[in-house]
């Protein structure tokens, strides 16, 4: 659905070229919902920009729904639809004459019953006479995502969809998303909220001005953290600590005090469902007593940060 | 064809709710009306000495059109003949008040992103806003005029004064020069609201493009430049040369990526 392939940005101005974006390479699979990460200034809204072929890149070819970025861009704005970072809405025309001024300029054929569907399904059709600029933040945002959708985008970009929202108003817009998912649309999601990501996106993509790490949240954990039981038991013995270090599969062992006589191991291992039974058993046979064994499941945010911190170079 | 219609809708409907900009709008033509109007009143309303045809002779000899005049008719017909003139700025500045804000408006709100995504062409955008500002300019001009025209049916002191506004001269200028004009001023407000980030920045370079139709103006004022039929086509020439550069320009100069990139 959308291929990119060495997709670089340089921006000049004063004499001097900033890099935004460089070497981009990644593929978006039909009805994926691809999460797009990164700390400001990493290059996702210029990416965001270059794929809407509202900004033209300075290398690299992209591929949207099989139309070239640079060739058919008329034809690439037309089949997708984009919620900017700041909703961008006429302030002081109503919420249906927002969303019609966008039907008439996507040749959308039925203005008013899209434009009808898309203030009920956004729940905004109670406010469907009201100036845009009266709406709440929330509202606002809906709004928007109603104008993204008006003319039925196989593709949408999302960029920044619960910036700046309440609890409330962030929840609504996900569950919005959610159901654009169950649509079968491929979603272009860029956020700084990793349990967003986490709960909504397929895959996920880590930007730095280059892209250091693609796959889906669970794929990235393994490949970074690997994978870990944590079990708590009392009356661990060095002797024990040993045997288990001695296993053959078990990389790495970390013990910390929990409590009186008790104590906290993160053990990595390769694959925790086959292998926890001997590790327990070995424990147990050197007089130690399990208290509970599960398997450590990190957050996104540390997989994130772990990529942060991490040396350029891509996690595939 | 239909993209352009839905950005001059839309242009017009936002403006129509922004209350400085309407109230600008409304107000310009009407003081630019009523003056003319209210002079020409005063002017026939007051008696005229051979001792001011006097003073007027020099203009008077300008211009076939004042031949055979008498005082009354002469003031009358020269002052409204030069407050015609008004009639020329109007087309300048009621465009210029809607296309400077044009484009760095919606760079404010945010709203040029959304607007750039859609599949409209660069040149369907810019004609739209361009005909979204150049509209009102050439109608409220013309309805200017034609108020004027039914306040000289009232006031004129005789059909020779009243011939002297519906002269070749002053329709070339209406219906020629005017909407060249207009176009002009548009143009210019477009490029500058396209390439400033402050509104009031863009209102004040833009408002540059009357000085101009101020110095035809003064000129004819003091006799230097002589006001006719050929005058106003030469003008009009000019003009149309100008516009069809400014169109090209405003178009060039219209850099999506800068607009969204380089302004916060």
């Amino acid at each position: 659905m959308i291929e990119v392939s060495g997709l670089t940005k340089d921006f000049r101005g004063n004499g001097h070229v900033v890099r935004a974006v460089e070497d981009l390479t990644l593929e978006v699979h039909e009805g994926e919902v691809f999460g797009f990460l990164g700390p400001n200034g990493a290059g996702k809204s210029t990416t965001v920009r270059m794929l809407a072929s509202l900004i033209a890149p300075t290398r690299g070819t992209a591929t949207i729904n099989g139309l070239r970025l640079g060739v058919n861009d008329a034809q690439i704005r037309a089949q997708i639809g984009i919620l900017t970072e700041a909703p961008g809405l006429y302030e002081r025309l109503s919420a249906r004459a927002n969303l019609e001024i966008f039907a008439r300029l996507y040749h959308v054929a039925e203005v008013d019953g899209q434009v009808a569907k898309y203030l009920r399904l956004m729940d905004l059709w109670h406010k469907r006479d009201a100036e845009a600029g009266t709406l709440s933040k929330g509202m606002k945002q809906r709004l928007a995502i109603a104008r993204a959708l008006l003319h039925e985008p196989a593709v949408l970009f999302l960029d920044e969809p619960t910036g700046g929202l309440d609890p409330e108003g962030a929840k609504t817009v996900r569950e919005c998303v959610s159901s654009l998912r169950c649509e079968g649309r491929t979603i272009f999601l860029c956020t700084h909220n990793l349990d967003e990501a986490e709960r909504l996106c397929d895959r996920i993509g880590v930007l730095r001005q280059r892209l250091i790490a693609v796959d889906t949240p669970e794929a990235l954990r393994r490949k970074l953290f690997g994978r870990q039981t944590a079990i708590d038991a009392a009356k661990l013995t060095p002797a024990g600590l040993e045997r288990l270090r001695a296993l053959p599969f078990v990389r790495h062992v970390e013990v910390r005090p929990n409590g009186d006589h008790g104590s906290h191991l993160t053990v990595n291992l390769r694959d925790p469902v086959a292998e926890n039974p001997a590790v327990v058993r070995v424990l147990v046979d050197q007089g130690a007593e399990v208290r509970y064994v599960t398997e450590v499941r990190h957050s996104l945010e540390d997989v994130y940060l772990n990529l942060m911190h991490e040396p350029a170079g891509t996690v595939q | 064809m239909s993209d352009i219609v839905v950005i001059i809708h839309k242009e017009w409907a936002d403006m129509i709710r922004n209350r400085i900009v309407f109230s600008m709008l409304v107000l310009v033509p009407l003081i630019m009306t009523a003056i003319p109007v209210v002079m020409l009143y005063v002017a026939g309303s007051a008696s005229a000495t051979p001792s001011d045809l006097d003073q007027l002779r020099p203009m008077l000899s300008s211009n076939p059109v004042f031949a055979g005049m008498d005082p009354q008719e002469a003031l009358q017909a020269t002052l409204g003949s030069n407050l015609l003139i008004l009639f020329l700025l109007m087309p300048l500045i009621v465009p210029i008040t809607i296309s400077a804000y044009s484009i760095v408006g919606e760079k404010l709100t945010r709203s040029l992103e959304p607007l750039l995504a859609t599949p409209i062409s660069t040149q369907q955008l810019m004609c739209g806003k361009s005909l979204a500002a150049a509209l009102p300019g050439i109608g409220m001009t013309w309805l200017g005029y034609a108020v004027f025209l039914l306040a000289a049916r009232l006031f004129a002191v005789s059909d020779r004064v009243f011939n002297v506004f519906v002269d070749p001269m002053w329709l070339v200028a209406m219906f020629v020069l005017v909407p060249l004009l207009t176009i002009m001023a548009d143009e210019v407000g477009l490029i500058v609201s396209s390439r400033v980030d402050d509104p009031r920045a863009a209102q004040q370079l833009a408002a540059l493009v009357v000085l101009p139709v101020i110095v035809l103006f003064l000129g004819a004022l003091l006799g230097c430049i002589l006001l006719n039929a050929l005058t106003f086509l030469a003008a009009a020439a000019v003009v149309a040369m100008a516009d069809v550069g400014l169109v090209y320009l405003g178009t060039a100069l219209f850099q999506r990526e800068t607009i969204l990139t380089r302004w916060r």
